[in-house]
C-alpha cells in the first residue's frame, strides 16, 4: 500500500458509505415526517408544546437531565419499560417531530421520563422532588435542585405555588420562619411545565402493539 | 532478495538506524519540539482538570448532597465538563501531539511550518476552554459528545483547518517510499474527524434535522469519534511503538492491511447500536448490529498482529515503560472491542443498555486502551524532543500501577454493577428505587478507582514538570527504565 491517492480514496469511500446509509438515507426516509391528522378528532397529533414547556426544555437541556433519564419507551417484550409503567405503548418517531432537540438519552440512572406528565401529573410533587428528591423518593441519588427555588418574605398574598414542606423537614432546614415562603423560580416553573407536557397518550396507527400473525393453518 | 529485505526494513521502524540516520532522526525530533510540547502540556492540564470533574461527578452519584448547592457543579454539568475536558482537552490534544511526531518520523521529513501548529493549538485550547466554561455556565447543548455551545465550536474548526493543511503538506514532503501502517491510520483519522464533526454540527445544532434523525446523526458521530478518530491514533501509536521498542518487525504486513480496511468499512456503521429498541427505523439498527459484529474481524486481526509481535519478548515489559503502557493498551483494545461487539447483540443489549455497564465499557475504551497507549507514547517521545531523560523511574512506576489498577477496577466494577442493574431493571417485580440502591456499592468503588487514577495522573504531571525544569545533561544518557536489563556479556 504505497499509493497515497488510492489509500485516500478508500478512506473517503469508507466513511461515505455510512454517511450515506445512516445519515442521508434516513433523512430522506423520514426527515420530513409530518404530524398525524386524526379525522375523528379533527386535529393533528402530537400536540404542540406550549411556550412555557418549550422554555422548560431549555432548562432540562442546560442542567443535563438526559445524562440520567432517557425519553424513549421500548416495545413490550424488550426490557420492562411498559411493565414498569413508563408508557402504554412503545415510542415512535412521530412522537418527536415537534422537538427541536431530541433527548432520547442513553442512561437510566433514574427512570424513563417519556410519559412523566401522565405518570405524575401533580406540579406540587415535581416541585418538592426537584427541591429535595429525598422528600418524595427516599434513597434516590438524584441531585437536589435547590438553586431553582427562592426562600423569601411573603409580599402581599402567599404564592399559590409556594412549597408545602413537611413540618419537621422545614424546621430542620430552617425553612419555617413565619411570613416566609419557598417558591419556585420561573426556571423551575418552566421545567415543571415541560415535565408535565411529556406524555405520549395518542395511539398512532404505527404505534399499535405488534401482535405476531399466526400462520394460516397453524395448529391452535 | 534485496527488495524483500528493503521492504522489511521499511516496514519495520525498529530497524537499527545507522549513524547518519540517527542524526537525521534527531533533527526531525528537534523540528517537532514546539508543537509537541505545546499540545502535550495543554493535554496534561486538561487531564488534571478533567480528573477533578470526574471525581466530583463520581462522588455526587453516591452522595448527591456533595456540593449539592452549586448550580454550575450539578451532576449534569460536572459530568459533561469532565467528558469534554478529557475528550477534547486531554485526548485530542495528546492525539495531535503523538500524531504529528509520528507523522514527521514516519515520513522521514522535518516537520515544516511548526508555527502553524502552535497557532492551531492556541485556537483549539481556547475553543475547549470556552466550551467547558459554557457547559458549566448552562449553555450545554445536551447532545452527547457535542455539548460545547455553538460559540466555542468555530474556534475548533479554525484549529482543525490549520492542522489539516499542515498534515497534507507534511505528507506530500515525505521522503520514504513506503507508507507504514501507522501512517494509514493517521491519515485516515485526520481526514475522518473533520467530516464527522462538521456534519454533526450542521445537522444537530446549526440546521437541526427533524425528530429522531437527530439521534441517528448523534450516534453516527459519537461512536465514530471513538472508532475513526481515537482508535486509529491509538492503533497507529501501538503499531509504531511495539516493534520500535522491541527492535523487531510487526508480525504480519498482510494482517495489518486487512485490519485497517475492515476497520474502515465496518466501524463507521456500528454507532447505531446505541439506539437499539429506540424509535428509529429497524433496518438501520439491524445494519448497525451487523457492523458491530463484523468488527470482530479487524479486532482479532489487529490483536493477532500486536500480540504475536510481543510473543517471545515479554521480558521487555519488565524494563520499558513505553512498552508496558502500550501493551496494556493493546490488550485492552482487544478486550474492549470484543465486549463492544457482544453488547450490540440484541439480547445482551437488552440488559446492558441504559446501565453503568456502558460507562465502564466507555472508560475501558477511552482510558484502558487509548489513554494508556498515549501515556506510553509520551514516555518515548518526550526524552527525544527535550534531549533529557525522565527524572524518576519510581514516579513512572507509581503512574503505571496506580492507573493500571485504577482503570481495571473501574471497568470491572461498573460492568458487574451495570449487569446486575440491567437484570434487575428488566424485572418489573423489583421497584426502581431498589435497583438504584443496589448500584450504590459499585458507584462507591468507582470513586475509589477514580482516586487511584488521580494519584497516577499527579505522578505523571510531577515527572513531566520536573523533567522540563531539569538541566540538560552534557553527554550521552541512558534511558530511564523500570529496571536496568542485565548486561549482555561480551563474547
Amino acid at each position: 500500500m504505497n499509493r497515497g491517492p488510492l489509500i485516500f480514496l478508500g478512506i473517503f469511500l469508507a466513511l461515505a458509505f455510512s454517511w450515506t446509509g445512516i445519515v442521508l438515507t434516513n433523512q430522506i426516509q423520514y426527515g420530513r415526517l409530518t404530524p398525524f391528522y386524526d379525522q375523528n378528532e379533527g386535529k393533528t397529533f402530537p400536540d404542540k408544546p406550549s411556550g412555557l414547556a418549550e422554555r422548560g426544555r431549555l432548562v432540562y437541556q442546560d442542567l443535563g437531565c438526559l445524562y440520567c433519564h432517557s425519553q424513549q419507551v421500548r416495545r413490550p417484550g424488550f426490557g420492562a419499560d411498559t411493565e414498569r409503567g413508563w408508557g402504554d405503548r412503545q415510542s415512535v418517531a412521530r412522537d418527536y417531530v415537534y422537538e427541536k432537540r431530541v433527548f432520547l438519552g442513553t442512561m437510566r440512572t433514574g427512570p424513563d421520563l417519556r410519559n412523566i406528565g401522565a405518570r405524575q401529573p401533580s406540579a406540587d410533587w415535581h416541585y418538592l422532588h426537584l427541591y429535595d428528591p429525598q422528600l418524595t423518593s427516599p434513597g434516590s441519588i438524584m441531585a437536589p435542585f435547590r438553586f431553582l427555588f427562592e426562600y423569601h418574605r411573603v409580599v402581599g398574598e402567599r404564592s399559590p405555588r409556594a412549597l408545602t414542606l413537611p413540618a419537621d423537614y422545614a424546621k430542620q432546614h430552617g425553612l419555617d420562619r413565619p411570613g416566609y415562603e419557598l417558591v419556585p423560580t420561573p426556571r423551575a416553573e418552566a421545567l415543571v411545565a415541560y415535565l408535565l407536557s411529556l406524555k405520549d397518550t395518542y395511539e398512532y396507527p404505527e404505534a399499535k402493539p405488534y401482535v405476531p400473525r399466526r400462520p394460516e393453518g397453524a395448529a391452535r | 532478495m534485496a527488495s524483500a529485505s528493503s521492504l522489511a526494513a521499511s516496514l519495520n521502524p525498529g530497524t537499527p538506524p545507522d549513524t547518519g540516520s540517527r542524526a537525521e532522526l534527531s533533527e526531525i525530533d528537534a523540528s517537532a519540539r514546539w508543537p509537541v510540547i505545546v499540545f502535550l502540556l495543554s493535554a496534561l492540564a486538561w487531564l488534571l482538570i478533567g480528573t477533578v470533574f470526574a471525581i466530583i461527578s463520581s462522588i455526587k452519584l453516591h452522595t448527591p448532597e456533595f456540593l449539592g448547592g452549586y448550580e454550575w457543579l450539578t451532576f449534569g454539568r460536572a459530568r459533561t465538563a469532565h467528558l469534554n475536558a478529557v475528550v477534547y482537552g486531554w485526548s485530542t490534544n495528546i492525539a495531535f501531539a503523538v500524531a504529528f511526531w509520528l507523522m514527521a518520523r514516519l515520513s522521514r521529513a522535518r516537520l515544516r511550518h511548526a508555527g502553524l501548529l502552535v497557532i492551531a493549538a492556541c485556537f483549539w485550547n481556547l475553543g475547549v476552554t470556552l466550551g467547558v466554561i459554557g457547559i458549566l455556565a448552562g449553555d450545554s447543548t445536551s447532545i452527547e459528545w457535542l455539548e460545547m455551545p455553538p460559540y466555542a465550536t468555530p474556534l475548533l474548526f479554525v484549529a482543525y483547518a490549520l492542522v489539516g493543511v499542515w498534515a497534507v503538506i507534511t505528507f506530500r514532503f515525505r521522503r520514504t517510499e513506503h507508507i507504514y501502517v501507522s501512517q494509514w491510520y493517521l491519515l485516515a483519522a485526520l481526514f475522518w474527524f473533520p467530516w464527522l464533526y462538521s456534519i454533526a454540527q450542521i445537522m444537530l445544532i446549526f440546521e437541526p434535522a427533524r425528530g429522531t434523525v437527530q439521534a441517528l446523526v448523534n450516534w453516527w458521530f459519537a461512536h465514530n469519534v471513538l472508532g475513526l478518530w481515537f482508535t486509529p491514533i491509538g492503533l497507529a501509536a501501538a503499531y509504531y511503538f511495539i516493534p520500535k521498542v522491541l527492535g523487531k518487525p510487526i508480525h504480519s504486513y498482510y494482517l495489518s492491511v486487512l485490519g485497517f480496511w475492515s476497520l474502515a468499512i465496518f466501524y463507521n456503521w456500528a454507532g447505531v447500536h446505541h439506539l437499539i429498541g429506540g424509535p428509529v427505523p429497524a433496518w438501520v439498527i439491524s445494519a448497525g448490529v451487523a457492523a458491530s459484529l463484523m468488527m470482530v474481524i479487524p479486532v482479532v486481526v489487529t490483536g493477532i498482529n500486536h500480540h504475536l509481535t510481543m510473543v517471545g519478548s515479554f521480558g521487555a515489559l519488565r524494563y520499558s515503560p513505553t512498552l508496558r503502557f502500550v501493551v496494556f493498551g493493546a490488550v485492552n483494545y482487544t478486550l474492549v472491542s470484543l465486549t463492544g461487539s457482544a453488547m450490540a447483540i440484541r439480547s445482551v443489549n437488552e440488559i446492558t443498555h441504559f446501565t453503568h455497564f456502558t460507562v465502564g465499557h466507555a472508560h475501558q475504551g477511552m482510558y484502558a486502551f487509548f489513554t494508556m497507549v498515549m501515556f506510553g507514547s509520551v514516555y518515548y517521545i518526550l526524552p527525544r524532543i527535550l534531549l533529557k531523560e525522565w527524572p524518576s523511574a519510581s514516579l513512572i512506576r507509581t503512574h503505571f500501577w496506580a492507573v493500571a489498577i485504577g482503570v481495571t477496577l473501574y471497568w470491572v466494577d461498573l460492568e458487574i454493577g451495570g449487569w446486575i442493574q440491567g437484570l434487575q431493571m428488566n424485572n418489573p417485580g423489583i421497584p426502581f428505587i431498589e435497583v438504584v440502591r443496589n448500584t450504590m456499592p459499585y458507584l462507591f468503588v468507582r470513586s475509589l478507582a477514580g482516586i487511584l487514577m488521580t494519584i497516577g495522573h499527579v505522578a505523571f504531571a510531577v515527572n513531566i514538570v520536573w523533567m522540563l525544569g531539569a538541566r540538560r545533561p552534557a553527554g550521552a544518557t541512558a534511558p530511564t527504565l523500570f529496571h536496568n536489563p542485565p548486561a549482555v556479556p561480551a563474547r
